[in-house]
């Protein structure tokens, strides 16, 4: 079954979207948007450095990326507002990562397939690791989640319960860090931001606890995933684009959907207005 | 041993002081209120004693296994993130039904556990906020105007509960108000906290020193008085400031909250 590339292309899809569902939650109640962003664009000089270096291109993600989610969270509150340093961050490392690339000589690498993924390569080996990438994330999150949790309400309500802000800002990023890794492969560099965002984004208006959010956007994730593989693959579009395309529809109706529930339930009193003994 | 000791805590936010020398020892089943001008440290001293602040020197001894429940000023909630009551109240730890049932109804508001939290009042959250506080039984309840928000029957209320909390849980009250005619009636004992321990001990006998009256205003009948905070007395050097009129206390009003 494996043999076959889009079954391969599929599971590693929905691991992905997986893994992203829960963090792209915190991104989005945190609104750490940005940070997606910055350690997805460190990602290039990750792949520039495994070049030169000639490591696995995996390996090389993963450090860059935890570097950068380390180096972010120690400097946070150091002077400097969030966006300001996490803006100069990425680019910068997106820039010397493509200066980077530049100097491989020799090499021809296809640039576009770390910027927009290339998920219908995925092999065996690859999927092995997002496997193993997505059950460490997700477990992560579910061990830490009321901790997270709490944190991302207040951090002085966290410290009051004994729980340190700072440690699980760290777990969460450092979550990022692997995720990022890990979609490299599926929608690219400059995507992996929108398989964390949008999906959570397109949840929001049909939850009513922050659970079922994040599996909400598991599973807006996942029909992302394996329907946009599918309209990829009949329309002969790029893969990672179509796959953020879905995604994107997918919130554009959420919303829409969203509004008018909100009309009704303003032109009619609801039964929530009132309380219920 | 007693619940919370700090002993010559300084502690400095950006480099500069904002508290030093403070001494301070919170016994089971004490309520203690802090009073001062604002700017005088007493948010400080409360994220101090949860740990959310470093102390620059001195020590703070907590008891071992201490449980806290902190009723933050203010918390705002990112619209972004679905949260009902029932969930909030939830976090960090479950609690049965039935208890958390009881903690709405104690809290005098019942039936609110479905609604979602961003769509509360004030007042309302302001009530769950110590719902969920008095829900992890607490050996020790810190309060930062926690009455904020409330009306004069919530605000009663709200020190009524905080008085049979007290005799049922046995723990002691670390409370920040403005609201000080109600809070001496509440308290057991004031501290009176403008950058340092100016003067603490019965509500009667903080009202009547002569540290209390520098820092309220001389006047202490008059509660409009009570907001006013003198800044003629030094705590560095006695030559720095020339003592402002101290008829001043009572004559603009419209200074006043």
């Amino acid at each position: 079954m494996l043999d076959d590339f889009m079954v391969r292309a599929t599971l590693a899809g929905l691991g992905v979207a997986l893994a992203a569902a829960p963090l792209g939650c915190f991104v989005v109640w945190r609104r750490m948007a940005y940070f997606g962003d910055a350690t997805a664009h460190a990602a290039i000089l990750g792949v520039a450095l495994s070049l030169l270096l000639s490591t696995s291109i995996f390996a090389g993600v993963l450090v860059v990326s935890l570097l950068m989610a380390t180096l972010v969270s120690l400097l946070s509150g150091r002077g400097y507002a969030m966006d300001t340093l996490l803006g100069v961050m990425a680019h910068s490392a997106l820039a010397f990562g493509l200066v980077a690339v530049s100097f491989l000589s020799g090499v021809r690498i296809d640039l576009m397939a770390y910027l927009f993924g290339d998920i219908l390569a995925v092999g065996k080996d690859d999927l092995a690791i997002i496997g193993a990438g997505a059950l460490l994330v997700v477990s992560l999150a579910g061990w830490r989640w009321s901790a997270l949790l709490t944190a991302t309400l207040d951090g002085d309500l966290a410290r009051a319960s004994g729980i340190d802000p700072k440690r699980e800002q760290l777990v969460l990023t450092l979550s990022l860090a692997v995720v990022v890794a890990v979609a490299l492969k599926v929608v690219g560099a400059l995507l992996i931001a929108a398989l964390l965002i949008i999906p959570a984004a397109a949840a929001r208006p049909f939850c009513r606890t922050p659970e079922a959010m994040a599996w909400l956007a598991a599973g807006f994730g996942a029909a992302s995933t394996s329907g946009g593989l599918q309209a990829a693959f009949w329309l002969d579009t790029p893969t990672g684009p179509t796959i953020v395309c879905l995604a994107a529809i997918l919130f554009a109706l959420s919303s829409l959907a969203g509004q008018l529930r909100r009309r009704r339930s303003r032109a009619e009193p609801s039964a929530e207005a009132t309380p219920r003994a | 041993m007693p619940l919370l000791s700090l002993d010559d805590l300084h502690v400095a936010l950006g480099g500069r002081t904002v508290l030093e020398s403070i001494d301070l020892r919170l016994d089971r089943g004490e309520i203690v209120t802090l009073v001062g001008p604002n700017g005088s440290g007493k948010s400080t001293l409360l994220r101090t004693i949860i740990g959310a602040v470093q102390p620059a020197r001195g020590r703070l001894v907590r008891q071992p296994g201490l449980t806290i429940g902190y009723v933050p000023q203010r918390l705002a909630i990112d619209a972004t993130l679905p949260m009902t009551v029932t969930r909030f109240l939830n976090l960090p730890r479950r609690h049965p039904k039935q208890a958390l049932r009881q903690a709405l109804e104690q809290a005098g508001v019942p039936g609110l556990s479905r609604q979602q939290v961003t769509d509360l009042s004030g007042g309302q959250f302001q009530r769950i906020l110590l719902a969920r506080a008095l829900l992890e039984q607490p050996d020790l309840l810190l309060l930062d105007e926690a009455t904020q928000g409330l009306d004069h029957r919530g605000t009663a209320d709200f020190y009524r509960q905080i008085e049979s909390v007290r005799r049922e849980l046995g723990c002691a009250v670390l409370m920040v108000s403005h609201e000080l005619h109600m809070v001496m009636r509440a308290s057991d004992r004031v501290v009176c906290l403008n950058r340092h321990v100016c003067c603490q001990g019965t509500p009667e006998r903080v009202v009547s020193s002569p540290a209390y009256r520098e820092l309220f205003g001389a006047d202490t009948a008059d509660t409009l008085a009570l907001y006013r905070h003198h800044h003629d007395h030094s705590h560095h050097d006695a030559t720095a400031n020339t003592p402002a009129p101290s008829a001043a206390g009572a004559s603009h009003p419209e200074a006043t909250p």
